[in-house]
């Protein structure tokens, strides 16, 4: 008797417990195809287009950047 | 290179949808999908209208990726949000977590069957092989592959739309608001874009930005 009176505090002690129940955000991994990246193409060679070396990211970067540049027309009018 | 972000400047939109229309030509985008739309706030009201086009913004912190279930969501290393079509199974969780209406769905038959999540690629492919025809099906023009910006943005008559590296379209901004002395004047102006360049001030009779870069 004594025994189970004392499995029974046990047990009742047990449920006063707090587990955590915040749930904790877990950042998914992509799981698709590997893509490539656009310095990695060879330049169209089209009269107008941009020019790079192929797999030189700083030289595609600067076409990018000569090629935002024609969006600022302040620089076109006021020059 | 800092990211790729799209601005626009709700002064000059003067809704044309010139970029809607290029961005539909360009990537050939099926009836009923809109990667692009032109939104405007007091329609009608002399004074008041104000236009901006609104498309995938390309966030840093995607929630779009966040919530999708199988992951198929990525960042490229300029910061463009992609996907991979082959994995979407069209839940729509990344549609109602957009704060932007971004993702799109392609509609079929009497009940609207959902497809494939479809959105703006800042005219940058997917994960197929650049300026494959696969590519092109799926993801539309890889325009960034080709040394070229986005086609809405460059397309913008007003150029109102800005794309490309976040820094120096900021930059751009930056200084068309100081020239024309407008805009400078709105809340957040000092934490989006500083106090401006050394020697940069507004024209006389305008309020002169403050604040710091956050």
């Amino acid at each position: 008797m004594k025994k189970l009176l004392m499995l029974i505090a046990v047990f009742g002690l047990a449920a006063c417990g707090e587990p955590d129940q915040v749930v904790v955000y877990k950042q998914g991994k992509y799981q698709g195809k590997p893509d490539t990246r656009p310095w990695d193409n060879e330049p169209l060679g089209l009269a107008g287009s941009g020019k790079w070396t192929k797999g030189d990211r700083a030289s595609w970067e600067n076409q990018i950047k000569t090629r935002q540049m024609t969006q600022n027309e302040d620089k076109r009018i006021y020059q | 290179m800092a990211r790729m972000k799209f601005l626009v400047d709700a002064e000059r939109c003067i809704e044309c949808n010139g970029c809607v229309t290029a961005c539909k030509q360009e990537n050939e985008v099926p009836w009923g999908v809109n990667r692009r739309r032109v939104v405007t706030i007091n329609d009608g009201i002399v004074g008041a209208e104000k236009s901006i086009s609104v498309a995938c913004m390309h966030c840093s912190d995607a929630p779009c990726m966040a919530v999708c279930p199988v992951d198929v969501f990525y960042r490229t290393d300029d910061g463009v949000v992609l996907h991979d079509k082959d994995l979407c199974i069209g839940c729509g969780y990344c549609f109602y977590a957009c704060p932007f209406g971004a993702p799109q769905f392609p509609q079929a038959g009497a009940f609207g069957l959902r497809g494939k999540m479809d959105k703006c690629t800042f005219c940058a492919g997917g994960p197929e092989p650049d300026k494959s025809e696969t590519e092109f099906r799926k993801y539309g023009r890889n325009r960034l592959a080709e040394g070229k910006l986005p086609a809405c943005a460059e397309m913008c008559s007003t150029k109102a739309l800005l794309g490309g590296d976040g820094d120096v379209i900021a930059d751009i901004y930056r200084e068309r608001v100081l020239r024309r002395g407008k805009g400078s004047e709105v809340w957040g102006w000092g934490t989006a874009y500083g106090p401006g360049k050394p020697g940069a001030q507004p024209p006389a009779g305008q309020p002169q930005p403050t604040g710091a870069r956050s």
